[in-house]
């Protein structure tokens, strides 16, 4: 049952991704592109996604557990070190080099078009890379 | 106001999720679970990802000018982009669904700053991105 919801969320989320305008880099390197031609949509997204959950959230917070649960998985860590920052401005300049984040790069595949497997089989070496470096400091 | 019917679904998909499975829905997490040995919970991890590519494949039979790729980038920019994105995500916890999205919605403290981090950063990198490559 809870796969069940996984499949479903995943096909709302890329239709959501896709009718919003995401799934075209052009759209958002265009918000990005402050100091050129300004293309205001991904506001509209952020905004009308974060209207629905912040109300929906305010809701299921209330709730001791999730329905299909015992608990819900939310983040603990409320500090800001370097590591959020650096992560967040590294994950930026990728952003921004190709106007592709990892949703729309997924849901992009089903184009067939090469840009986006390339996008993404690098984008899996990235993570991977990180995983064994964090592996290599724990040790 | 396509974007805002598009986000505002984006919210009740990560609304279901938490609601039901008690899970935040960022992508670059639930991926790179996958290629994390450690992790055990990949079922849920699949079949989200199985709904992306169907969802994807569905609404690009009704609507394909969805899916049109305008950009100047070459395929060495898609790699360098992807392999930062990878790397970066990572290191921030986070990419544009769970820290943009859902951390946002949740007021959370670092998920805002990782957000000013990444538009920043992402505002950066188009302008370079031009100085090199003339256009986007």
């Amino acid at each position: 049952m809870k796969g069940l919801i996984s499949l479903i969320v995943g096909i709302i989320f890329s239709i959501g991704l896709a009718y919003s305008g995401m799934t075209q880099p052009h759209i958002v390197r265009g918000f990005l592109d402050f100091f050129g031609n300004w293309d205001p949509r991904l506001v509209g997204v952020m905004g009308g996604a974060i209207l629905v959950h912040g109300i929906s959230y305010y809701f299921i917070k209330k709730r001791t557990s999730p329905l299909l649960h015992t608990t819900f998985h939310l983040p603990t860590k409320k500090d800001i070190d370097s590591r959020l920052i650096m992560g967040a401005l590294i994950f930026g300049l990728g952003w921004g080099w190709a106007g592709i984040c990892p949703g729309p790069g997924i849901v992009s595949m089903v184009t067939g078009e090469p840009a986006f497997f390339y996008f993404i089989g690098s984008m899996l070496i990235g993570m991977k890379t990180f995983q064994i470096l964090e592996r290599r400091k724990s040790l | 106001m396509e974007s805002v019917i598009g986000g505002m679904l984006i919210g009740a998909a990560v609304s279901i999720m938490l609601l039901f499975n008690g899970r935040i829905t960022g992508i670059s997490g639930i991926v790179s679970g996958l290629l994390d040995t450690k992790t055990l919970d990949k079922n849920w991890r699949i079949l989200f990802l199985l709904g992306l590519i169907i969802g994807g494949f569905v609404f690009k039979l009704v609507h394909p000018q969805s899916f049109t790729l305008i950009s100047n980038a070459k395929t060495m920019d898609f790699i360098i982009a992807g392999f930062l994105v990878g790397f970066g995500t990572l290191m921030g916890n986070g990419c544009t669904s769970g820290h943009g999205v859902c951390g946002i919605s949740r007021m959370s403290i670092r998920s805002i700053t990782a957000t000013v981090s990444f538009i920043a950063a992402g505002a950066v990198s188009v302008v370079l991105f031009k100085l090199l490559r003339g256009s986007l």
